[in-house]
């Protein structure tokens, strides 16, 4: 009795003690797009980070969408006041690759004496973010586009409750549906990003010269080719016929989806968590993989998202909170936490199976489906990725030209043909700084 | 001019010092550097930094979406100017009357100039909305015509004129108003006594009585719908769909901040720099000749 | 043709107020002044419309919202939108920067343009015309078309993200100093001349002469500085970053329905609602002096 008191006395007193002799921990600048209730989780992985030690202190700060996070990132790293890490989007990588304001993370972790095993990430992460077999930013929330459709709308059109498979498929349903009053039988967001970037890699199809620019700067377009042409005759089909509705650019198609008005969508893996919150007790979806198109290769699709990049500029024993943090974010507890959470894709092979182990894949079947998609996938120099300068103009120049295709002012080749000549003026422009 | 003035050497200097000093700092500074920047191909990070000479202008000249942002810029302010003045003149016109509580309707016409443009955008968004908008609701028994402006540039184009026209009519009326108010009764009856109608009256007495004022709402109007309208679009179509709605200075903020292209972006300012001098300058020019006061 | 030199000037407008009842009351027959009537509150009843629809909306359920036909009678869940957007958008904040900035570039650029003003038309310097077409050309460019550089030079000085880099470039234009240019040379010039026989120094003559003369004046830039400062759009969404640095007008964007979010334009409109508020009420209370003041001054 008497040495439990006198023990219990002395944890006491060391409790009151110990904050008195900590000493100040390192703050962390990290600077992220994340809103609503993403932004919630990635406060939570900060906040968990921080209690499990006591040396540092990452400070999670919501800059706006992606494009004026990187805009932040850039005004502050000329003001020589950068954040230590900051999320950007895929959009941004070679933006990011070629600026020399970079610290790389294979670096960053080695410099530190940090290992993880790279080679545990899933292949299409590794390869959209390294270069020679090294990553060159923590990958952090990757996302691929995949097939959502409405259950209830099926129904009323007389269709199975399935996922269709190839675009043929697609077409034939969206026809259906449409008949049956569907107001928007199919629908896509993103629409540059789905409906050219990934079909290509999906379909083992060049989209850039220098095999997408991870050989070197890209400076052509490859999407004129007669693949494309054929995808996007398709959907000027669709539009013409009414059975395909263009719903805007970035993620605006959503909406349409949410509720409750498409039939058949395709959109980011990472709207499951959206849809899931807005359809509760108003409509049944499922999910599939994204349709094919007949008479072309396997290939795989591209993974959307972003990534945590480290600025240069900040102290050695900052640094040090920096790959503490990003061991604390790839490790498989928190990967398998983080990805089924949110949606985003587990970055691991262990982290996908410390997944399936726990059984949330059978709780939550349509978070595999863009799992299995890529695993059935193959990773080749057509679908490892995107890297291109001024991407964003690009995906911009490519998505005005889908919009005159779509309204009818252009035909499929005319709007491709004009889209790539756009595309390489921009990409010029940007080699010519670094040649 | 006359001018008694106050003989201290130093004062005018620290008077003026203020308004000197921000305007160097935030005015020169920028625009020489815009100036500047302009002539060189800029990397987002600083890094690099190539003089091209006029490339960049080059390549806005040599770019047909260039002329168009060009030509919807002058549409939409030409549509924003001259519907707006037009509808307002025309029912100040059948609104001059000796009428009581003309105090109050003014009050409650010139309110929507404290909105937003962005605001006044988000609120005609939802009107126009294709799903839950009562615009097309209403519209959809008349036809079946989807206003869908997504995808349908002149209905993006039309939404955003409503929008600006909507924040400005009330200003424009109330300025009508008073302009029409202070012309004197005796012109007028003197020139029906003379046998004119009422529309010659009004264009051979009115209108240029008007002139003024017509003069000062079409430069406001002109420079509203030129620069403020930025929130508008940004808020409400984001230049879509194509480039329908992407007018000069939303293209300039886009290439400059989103597309981090800044030498790029800041050759678009030069250019819309010149573009309003060479509209001011046309402007006083024409009002010297036709305003009369 | 009895016209006072003030109705002659500026294009005759003086404000409608002071004079209707000094118009001459010409013969016209009754209906006229009921179809002024009827066309005045058609005008206002359609101007207002979009107004009150937004209104209805903010007061509806978000079920109310997606269905149609669209309603046009309020509903009954006002103070929930509203308490959301309140909460959701950190609205506290943003109006509080919001008037921060509107208040500071229209107080800023008000004494910055009065005392300049008043340097030009009551001095004689070397410099002088340079001094003014310098302060002239400023109306040539307005923000928007020098934004890069602007930035550059906020984040050279340190001010992104803070309330001096949101409100001083704002006051670099010359607006204000036309405006009081104009009027301090309507003004008598034997009031100077009696001020300095009495002894009175520039700024006594200032302080106590010229500013309580400029009152209309003064109150009608308010007005105008105020709105817009408090509505403007592109500077504040460039020199800040941090959603609590952000202004009313672009702080609400995260509310708007774009996406994959909940169409809650209930909740979108509520913040609206609160966003335009201010700014119109200060135009509603301070209108009489906002029409007079720029009316009587030739533009």
């Amino acid at each position: 009795m008497k040495r439990s008191t006198l023990s219990m006395l002395a944890a006491a007193v060391l409790l009151v003690a110990l904050p008195a002799t900590s000493i100040a921990a390192t703050e962390i600048q990290f600077w992220h797009a994340m809103t609503a209730v993403l932004g919630e989780r990635v406060n939570e992985i900060a906040a968990k980070f921080n209690a499990s030690q006591s040396d540092y202190v990452v400070k999670a700060v919501h800059k706006g969408s992606y494009a004026e996070t990187l805009t932040a990132a850039v005004a502050a790293y000329r003001a020589k006041q950068p954040p230590h890490i900051v999320q950007v989007y895929e959009v941004g990588t070679q933006t990011m690759l070629s600026s020399g304001a970079v610290y790389p993370v294979y670096q960053l972790m080695k410099d530190n004496g940090v290992s993880i095993d790279w080679n545990d990430l899933i292949g299409p992460v590794k390869s959209y973010y390294s270069t020679g077999g090294n990553l060159y930013s923590m990958a952090f929330n990757s996302s691929t586009p995949i097939l959502f459709y409405n259950k209830d709308l099926f129904k009323k059109a007389g269709l199975a409750d399935k996922a269709p498979t190839t675009w043929d498929e697609v077409e034939g349903m969206a026809k259906k549906l449409h008949a049956a009053g569907v107001k928007c039988a199919y629908g896509s967001a993103w629409p540059s990003w789905v409906l050219v970037e990934n079909m290509h890699g999906y379909h083992d199809q060049p989209f850039a010269d220098h095999a997408n620019g991870f050989d070197g700067l890209a400076t052509t377009l490859k999407i004129n080719g007669p693949f494309g042409v054929k995808m996007m005759e398709l959907l000027a089909r669709g539009a013409k016929e009414g059975w395909f509705t263009y719903g805007g650019r970035a993620n605006k198609a959503e909406a349409l989806m949410t509720a409750g008005e498409c039939g058949i969508f395709t959109t980011s893996s990472a709207y499951i968590g959206n849809l899931t919150r807005a359809a509760e007790g108003k409509f049944a979806w499922g999910t599939g993989s994204l349709p094919r198109l007949s008479g072309f290769a396997q290939g795989n699709s591209i993974i959307g998202g972003a990534t945590l990049w480290v600025m240069k500029g900040a102290k050695p024993e900052e640094y040090k909170g920096v790959a503490q943090f990003f061991k604390f974010v790839a490790s498989t507890e928190n990967q398998a936490w983080w990805a089924g959470v949110t949606g985003y894709l587990p970055l691991t092979n262990a982290a996908t199976k410390a997944l399936e182990a726990s059984g949330h894949y059978t709780k939550n079947p349509n978070q595999k489906t863009a799992v299995n998609q890529m695993n059935a996938g193959k990773t080749t120099p057509n679908s490892q990725g995107i890297r291109l300068g001024n991407f964003t103009s690009v995906r911009d120049a490519i998505e005005e030209q889908m919009e005159y295709i779509f309204s009818g002012n252009k035909t499929a080749k005319q709007g491709l043909d004009d889209a790539v000549a756009k595309s390489n003026e921009i990409l010029k422009e940007f080699a010519a700084l670094y040649k | 001019m006359k001018r008694t003035v106050f003989p201290n050497r130093w004062l005018p200097y620290a008077l003026v010092a203020p308004q000197l000093a921000v305007t160097i700092a935030f005015f020169f500074w920028p625009a020489f550097d815009s100036l500047r920047l302009s002539l060189y191909r800029a990397s987002p990070f600083g890094d690099r930094l190539i003089f091209i000479g006029l490339g960049n202008f080059e390549r806005l000249l040599a770019d047909p979406a260039y002329f168009r942002s060009v030509a919807t810029s002058f549409v939409f302010s030409a549509l924003v100017t001259v519907l707006g003045l037009a509808v307002a003149l025309l029912l100040a016109a059948l609104a001059n009357a000796k009428i009581r509580g003309l105090a109050i309707y003014r009050t409650l016409l010139l309110w929507p100039y404290g909105i937003a443009p962005a605001i006044a955008g988000v609120i005609w968004l939802f009107v126009f909305h294709p799903s839950f908008g009562v615009l097309p609701y209403v519209l959809s028994f008349v036809t079946a015509y989807q206003f869908n402006w997504f995808l349908k540039g002149w209905v993006a184009l039309t939404l955003i004129v409503v929008a600006a026209i909507w924040k400005q009519f009330g200003y424009n009326l109330a300025f009508y108003l008073a302009g029409l108010q202070a012309i004197p009764g005796s012109v007028l009856e003197a020139a029906s006594v003379d046998g004119a109608g009422p529309i010659r009256r009004f264009f051979a007495i009115t209108f240029p009585l008007l002139s003024p004022v017509t003069f000062f709402l079409f430069t406001l109007n002109m420079t509203f719908s030129f620069f403020e309208t930025f929130g508008l679009v940004h808020a409400v179509t984001q230049g879509g769909p194509g480039d329908a709605t992407s007018i000069l200075v939303f293209r300039a903020w886009k290439d400059g901040f989103e597309g981090l292209q800044l030498g790029y972006s800041a050759a678009q300012s030069v250019l819309l720099m010149l573009l309003v001098v060479a509209l001011t300058a046309a402007q006083f020019r024409f009002a010297e000749k036709k305003v009369t006061y | 043709m009895a016209v006072s030199t003030r109705a002659a000037t500026a294009g005759g407008t003086v404000a409608a107020a002071e004079i209707i009842g000094r118009v001459p009351a010409t013969r016209r027959r009754d209906w006229s002044g009921a179809i002024a009537h009827a066309i005045l509150i058609a005008s206002v009843v359609m101007l207002a419309f979009p107004l009150y629809y937004a209104f209805v909306i903010s007061t509806q359920t978000l079920d109310e919202v997606t269905s149609l036909p669209p309603k046009l009678v309020p509903s009954t869940h006002m103070l929930q939108n509203y308490a959301d957007a309140w909460t959701r958008a950190k609205m506290g904040r943003l109006l509080l920067n919001s008037a921060i900035v509107a208040l500071a570039v229209a107080i800023g650029k008000i004494a910055i343009s009065l005392l300049s003003a008043f340097a030009i038309v009551y001095f004689n310097f070397p410099g002088k015309q340079l001094v003014f077409w310098m302060i002239f050309i400023t109306l040539m460019l307005p923000v928007p078309v020098r934004i890069v550089s602007t930035y550059q030079v906020i984040s050279v000085l340190g001010w992104v993200d803070t309330y001096w880099g949101l409100t001083v470039p704002l006051m670099a234009s010359a607006t204000g100093t036309f405006l009081f240019r104009q009027f301090y040379q309507t003004i008598p010039d034997s009031l100077a001349e009696a001020a300095q026989l009495d002894g009175a120094g520039p700024l006594r003559f200032l302080w106590s002469f010229l500013l309580p003369l400029s009152k209309a004046n003064i109150a009608a830039l308010f007005v105008i500085l105020f709105v817009y400062g408090w509505n403007d759009y592109l500077w504040p969404l460039i020199v800040t970053n941090s959603p609590e640095m952000r202004t009313a007008v672009i702080g609400i964007d995260s509310l708007i329905p774009r996406t994959s979010q909940l169409p809650e334009w209930n909740v979108a409109m509520a913040a609206a609602m609160m966003v335009l508020l201010p700014p119109v009420v200060v135009i509603v209370v301070m209108q009489r002096w906002f029409v007079k003041g720029l009316i009587e001054t030739e533009k």
